[in-house]
């Protein structure tokens, strides 16, 4: 990530090291950590970053916020974070300011349309939204025949099929079935369901790079103290170059993310550059997710397979990761419809003007 | 963490995209004429001199040196650009390309000054080639390993032995090469290598050239009997060439030629697909294009840290070890997608003809300039694994 004296990463940094040790939260089965490590989030501001201060939010910089969302991936967070920042953003791009309390998001897949009819109602079902059951508000995405609409809903009111994600996370159907929601607003010209998806994108890559960060960490770690064979394996060239290639895999994933996020932190609209920048960073993340998260287990042996070892805090999460806000098949046809479109003499053009 | 990695997110600066649009009007015009073919990145180029002349007129050759010796104090974000222009245009850059982008800077850093007067500003007009005396019969990768002895005469050395796989050294007008000194000490095997000027036009020197399965002439072996070396040309510490040789790989091995060696066979593919690609080609497009902007972006990055006066090693080798590989395995992925190319598509022959060229080529990518087991074995070292 880049260097950073930033005051917000450094707060988000340190609730991270204090209430969400892996280790901790690992041994924890009662999930006593939840409460406190969200009231220290939450009194911190971190959830509302994105939500500009006349909206009731902490009003911190895009790119601050994409910061923060990258420590958390190094830190395998498990709490609604990035799903609180993305709802009281997207909130924000209609001007409805956001509650207290932990949000999330919908839809979240490519295929999920929800609509508000002429009633004020919404209708539809998403699937794979995260953190749902334990969220008090959901921000909703729908489409009104051609207008997009913004809407804030209560939780309580929509119909909540619990699920788990990959990562041991919430990963639940929220069906609307003719839900009121508190408030809806017009979306700004130009904003659609793809710009949401493409911020979605942004947001997980920047998680799963993080992921990838500690990926490394633990495994070089782990090479440097575990003997067999009578040395440590971080002395046999085998394991080397397989450490090598997921150092190779987590930064194509660091540069691919840092550099989408500082795009859409600079970008006045959702244009080709945004969807190249989101997409490859998503696919490429995914990619390196698949690929690290291999070498990772590979280099820990029996050990990393197991429920009390903290690998898979990280590794299941970053491939799971790769399924929210459309995956990297999803966006490798929209990016490849796109180049397609512009015509093969504008391809070099178009990488080489970032 | 144990080696935290960085790859700021660079943009380059507004001088740098004025610049890309001098080159990209100059290339324009040399295709224009007739200078080299775009779609035959296999020709071999008779105009090159001349070509090489014209780039170091426009003052893109020797960009970021001292101005005293021809150089135009450029930075190296500018000289980045020049360098990606050229090669996805499939401009013949073989001629000043070694020269411009490690030799020069060699010579700047451990040259006696006359000998840098002499030489660096004949390099920024494009009047010289040089060649790279690295790998010998049997040592390849291995340097250590390297026996080619440089012997003290009266007023220099007498240089015995050989030197392969040695890219332009048929016409190459200096090589810029490393020799045995000494014998390697039991302490210190990177012991007893030093680094010398050769002046390819001395007696006792001949060029063998060596065939390429692409059907091209790039490699040589190059036989030294006797060959004389004035004490003037001796570069830098006796005994001391390795860390002068590793010291510059950063700059050797995070830049655009490292991912774009075989780039024009996506172009190709893009073209061939046409602009409403079915999913499965739509998807093939999507996915090479994300890898080669990440790649692009760390590229880049590397650039720009190398600017900023760092010294991104590991950086610099992940990018190598990547970007080669992509660039090996472009030519087969887009083999695979061209099944879903129309048959009536247009440039259905250049296609087929560039993959079949770039899937030749491709063997040597992760050979050249440090190969990919060399290069994971630094990386493994910056992660502090030996």
């Amino acid at each position: 990530m880049t260097e950073t004296d930033n005051i917000v990463v450094e707060t988000a940094e340190k609730i991270f090291a204090d209430l969400a040790d892996a280790q901790s939260i690992n041994s924890d089965k009662q999930g006593s950590w939840k409460a406190p490590l969200w009231q220290a989030l939450s009194e911190s501001g971190l959830p509302l970053s994105w939500v500009p201060e006349d909206c009731d939010g902490s009003g911190a910089s895009l790119a601050e916020g994409f910061a923060v969302l990258n420590a958390a991936g190094r830190a395998g967070l498990a709490a609604p974070l990035a799903e609180t920042m993305l709802a009281g953003w997207l909130l924000a791009q209609a001007k409805i300011a956001s509650p207290e309390g932990a949000m999330t998001i919908a839809p979240v897949h490519p295929k999920d349309r929800i609509t508000l009819g002429v009633d004020g109602t919404l209708t539809g079902r998403a699937r794979g939204v995260p953190f749902a059951q334990d969220a008090q508000f959901i921000a909703v995405l729908a489409h009104s025949k051609e207008i997009v609409v913004v809407a804030l809903v209560e939780a309580a009111a929509c119909r909540i099929e619990h699920g788990i994600g990959l990562g041991g996370d919430p990963s639940d159907t929220v069906t609307f079935d003719g839900v009121t929601p508190l408030t809806f607003a017009v979306a700004p010209q130009g904003f659609d369901q793809t710009a949401l998806l493409l911020m979605g994108a942004v947001a997980r890559s920047l998680q799963i790079a993080g992921a990838l960060e500690t990926l490394l960490e633990i495994s070089v770690g782990y090479a440097n103290e575990r003997v067999a064979f009578e040395k440590k394996i971080a002395k046999f060239q085998a394991v080397q170059h397989n450490l090598a290639k997921l150092a190779g895999e987590t930064s194509a994933a660091l540069a691919a993310a840092t550099s989408a996020a500082d795009t859409l932190a600079n970008a006045t609209s959702f244009d080709d550059a945004v969807m190249l920048e989101a997409a490859a960073a998503k696919i490429r993340c995914a990619e390196a997710a698949e690929r690290g998260a291999a070498i990772a287990h590979q280099v820990h042996g029996a050990i990393g397979f197991t429920a009390e070892h903290i690998l898979h805090r990280y590794s299941l999460r970053a491939l799971g990761w790769r399924d929210d806000f459309g995956n990297e098949s999803h966006w490798a046809v929209a990016l490849g419809r796109m180049v397609a479109a512009r015509g093969a003499d504008d391809l070099w053009p178009l990488v080489a003007s970032r | 963490m144990t080696a935290a990695l960085r790859f700021d997110p660079i943009r380059l600066p507004p001088v740098c995209e004025e610049l890309r649009k001098e080159v990209r009007a100059f290339l324009a015009e040399e295709i224009a004429v007739g200078t080299f073919d775009p779609h035959k990145p296999q020709r071999e180029d008779s105009d090159a001199p001349e070509f090489s002349r014209r780039v170091g007129a426009r003052g893109w050759l020797g960009m970021t040196w001292p101005k005293q010796y021809g150089g135009h104090e450029r930075t190296f974000l500018e000289r980045y650009v020049v360098t990606e222009e050229m090669r996805v245009a499939n401009a013949p850059t073989r001629r000043f390309f070694v020269a411009d982008r490690q030799s020069g800077p060699v010579l700047l850093k451990y040259a006696p000054e006359h000998i840098k007067m002499d030489i660096l500003p004949r390099i920024c007009r494009g009047e010289l080639c040089f060649a790279i005396g690295m790998s010998e019969p049997n040592s390849g990768s291995d340097l250590f390993a390297a026996k080619t002895k440089a012997t003290k005469t009266d007023g220099g050395y007498l240089i015995n032995g050989a030197k392969i796989w040695t890219t332009s050294a048929h016409m190459a007008d200096y090589m810029i090469a490393i020799f045995r000194t000494s014998p390697p000490t039991k302490e210190n095997r990177r012991h007893g290598l030093t680094q010398f000027l050769v002046d390819m036009k001395s007696p006792g020197i001949k060029v063998n050239p060596i065939g390429q399965i692409t059907g091209q002439h790039e490699f040589n072996e190059v036989v030294f009997t006797d060959a004389f070396v004035p004490d003037d040309h001796l570069l830098g510490e006796i005994d001391g060439a390795w860390k002068q040789a590793t010291s510059e790989l950063a700059y050797e091995r995070s830049g655009p030629e490292r991912f774009l060696e075989t780039y024009y066979v996506l172009t190709e593919l893009v073209r061939a697909l046409g602009p409403e690609p079915d999913t499965r080609g739509a998807e093939g497009i999507g996915r090479l294009v994300a890898q080669l902007h990440t790649m692009r972006r760390m590229s880049v990055s590397v650039a720009g840290m190398l600017q900023a006066g760092k010294e991104p090693v590991v950086e610099a080798s992940i990018v190598k070890d990547i970007g080669t590989i992509w660039e090996q395995q472009l030519p087969h992925r887009v083999r695979e997608l061209s099944a879903f190319v129309d048959g009536e598509a247009s440039n259905h022959a250049t296609l087929d003809e560039l993959t079949a060229f770039a899937t030749k080529l491709a063997p040597k990518l992760t050979i050249q300039g440090g190969t990919t087991e060399v290069l994971r074995g630094i990386i493994a070292r910056g992660l502090g694994l030996r």
